[in-house]
């Protein structure tokens, strides 16, 4: 692995900032001598309560000891740093967050540098005048394009691909902190500003947006991809991991819909032809992807309220209830109805979910096996409601309705749940949806992420 | 006759996004993934039956580089909203896991 002018080497440190590496592992990467080290910031994987909330994903804690080893070695090396989805959504205040943490370590390290942060979240108003100019189209499962979701949304982002990454570094940035952003595009934009092509550029990004994952053992560790004019080599720093071809060639099954088409901003990565060689035993060399150039959209992420909710959690280990189950719980609907309204609290006006572990409770209505006969259950009772007060009023009387409920042949007549917990009612406060799952053409692709530097 | 829990290498599911569910079947071979693919009895029709969608609506992608199947459906509901069971969609691989394959590998290769 010899960097000669027309390749270009990029480090990766894990799958998502603040997830934790081995500091040994990022020492060997950055001694074998790198163009950029990244890490990907986040994805919608954790579901819609981030970019609803505006919360992070990891704690500041864990992203700050990340960020202090990562800045350390760019610095120390003189290499560009780039974090792709800041924060876990890659909103304005996932950036923010992740901007404060940057300047606190370069204040306590002394070091000075220029950092760009990268802007994602987007304007509603904008947004529904290019929903009028027909820019917008439905992805694949998602929801038609809908002006009204656009004003529902608590907050909307756009997932930049590398030219805005591509730009901050023309600018002088050493360090850029992006939004929303497509997962290999922080790496894809050094590869191609390098004079690299779009197909390995943006293939060495998919490798290394999740860290050594496609390495063997699995693990939360640093990966460094060489990238050439048609083909990318893959190897992992620390010396107790490899890279196989079967390791690497399975890495594009992994939350992609087709192992080989990959739609990306401005254009399509297909695999299908990929070639898959080991160059040694701990690192593999993959050829033949292609590029295909097509119009520029981009994505955009929206979440909504949905509304407050409570728990609470209880199990029962009575065999006559357990036998009886679905007419138990019908029977604590109904009386949680009634209670409920005795409240002033109708029917519409909540959304009571009884999930049943042992039964159905990780596959739901899917579930094949649907007459297996548990020695016990476990519930998670929940309620939704349009407000905090309201939830947790109706979770209360769905608690002590799931404890104290009659039911035929019934002899656990002190009650019908083990709850393990006092208090037993759980108030988790906001429920977000997504609420936009779309792509937006675009003329410019750096026009919805301004771009802002400082000089720290 | 095999299931798939004794010939698999790797049997998994994952989001592909919040709105798509994504299940691979992985095995260790090109042997065996040619007989199984041989078989034709992974395909689309069968990952409809096994999780209640139209055949239509499956991207089902044989994989021999990865000698992999992959199969990728609309979820019931999408990844975090009211009523889903799992945020992350990665313990809905269990239906395939009894599915039979009409392959009769040497005890050795399984």
């Amino acid at each position: 692995m010899a960097v000669s002018s027309a390749t270009c080497r990029m480090l990766s440190t894990s799958g998502i900032l603040g997830y934790g590496f081995p500091e040994s592992s990022l020492e060997l990467g950055m001694a074998r001598g790198i163009h950029m080290l990244g890490v990907d910031g986040g994805s919608t994987d954790p579901g819609p309560h981030y970019l609803g909330s505006g919360k992070t994903l990891n704690s500041r804690r864990a992203m700050r000891r990340d960020l202090q080893l990562m800045l350390r070695a760019a610095r120390k090396h003189g290499v560009p740093l780039v974090i792709g989805t800041c924060g876990g959504a890659g909103g304005a205040p996932h950036v923010a967050m992740t901007a404060d943490i940057v300047r606190a370590l370069a204040a306590e390290d002394g070091l000075h540098f220029r950092l760009a942060t990268i802007d994602a979240e987007q304007d509603k108003a904008t947004l529904k005048r290019a929903h009028g100019e027909g820019r917008m189209a439905r992805l694949p499962g998602g929801p038609t394009p809908d002006p009204a979701a656009i004003d529902r949304s608590e907050r909307i982002v756009a997932m930049m691909g590398p030219e805005p990454i591509a730009a901050a570094l023309d600018g002088g940035a050493e360090v850029v902190l992006a939004g929303r952003s497509s997962d290999p595009a922080p790496w894809a934009a050094l590869a191609m500003r390098n004079g690299l092509p779009p197909a390995p550029a943006w293939y060495a990004g998919k490798m290394l947006e999740c860290g050594a994952t496609p390495a063997v053992p699995k693990g939360h560790d640093c990966l460094l991809v060489d990238v050439d004019g048609d083909s990318v080599i893959l190897e992992p720093a620390a010396p107790e991991r490899r890279c196989t071809p079967s390791s690497v060639a399975n890495h594009s099954l992994h939350e992609n819909p087709s192992p080989c088409i990959h739609v990306e901003p401005g254009g399509i990565l297909d695999t299908t032809d990929c070639l898959f060689e080991a160059v040694s035993d701990r690192a593999v060399r993959v050829s033949g992807m292609t590029w295909q150039k097509q119009p520029y959209t981009v994505k955009l992420e929206g979440a909504e309220l949905a509304g407050y909710r409570a728990i609470t959690v209880c199990g029962t280990r009575d065999p006559l209830l357990i036998a009886t189950r679905d007419d138990f719980l019908a029977r604590v609907r109904d009386a949680v109805a009634q209670k409920a309204a005795a409240l002033g609290v109708e029917p519409d006006e909540y959304r009571l979910i009884i999930r049943r572990y042992g039964v159905d409770g990780v596959m739901g209505p899917a579930e094949p096996l649907r007459d297996a006969r548990p020695h016990e259950i476990g519930f998670v009772i929940e309620v939704v409601a349009s407000d905090q007060e309201t939830a947790d009023s109706v979770l209360a009387l769905a608690r002590v309705t799931m404890l104290h409920t009659d039911f035929p042949g019934r002899l656990c007549r002190e009650g019908n749940m083990a709850f393990p917990y006092s208090p037993s009612d759980i108030s988790t406060g906001p429920v977000y949806r997504f609420s936009v799952f779309q792509t937006m053409a675009l003329d410019d692709p750096l026009a919805p992420f301004p771009i802002h530097y400082e000089d720290l | 006759m095999a299931a798939i829990r004794d010939i698999a290498k790797v049997c998994k599911s994952k989001n592909a996004g919040p709105f798509q569910l994504t299940i691979d079947v992985v095995f260790e071979t090109r042997a065996q993934y040619d007989s199984v693919a041989a078989t034709g009895v992974l395909n689309a029709e069968l990952i409809g039956r096994l999780y209640g969608v139209e055949p239509d609506e499956v991207l089902f992608t044989p994989y021999p580089a990865g000698l992999a199947f992959k199969a990728t459906i609309p979820r019931a509901i999408p990844a975090g909203d009211l009523g889903d069971t799992d945020v992350y969609g990665c313990q809905q691989h269990a239906p395939l896991l009894d599915v039979d394959i009409p392959v009769n590998w040497p005890a050795a290769e399984r």
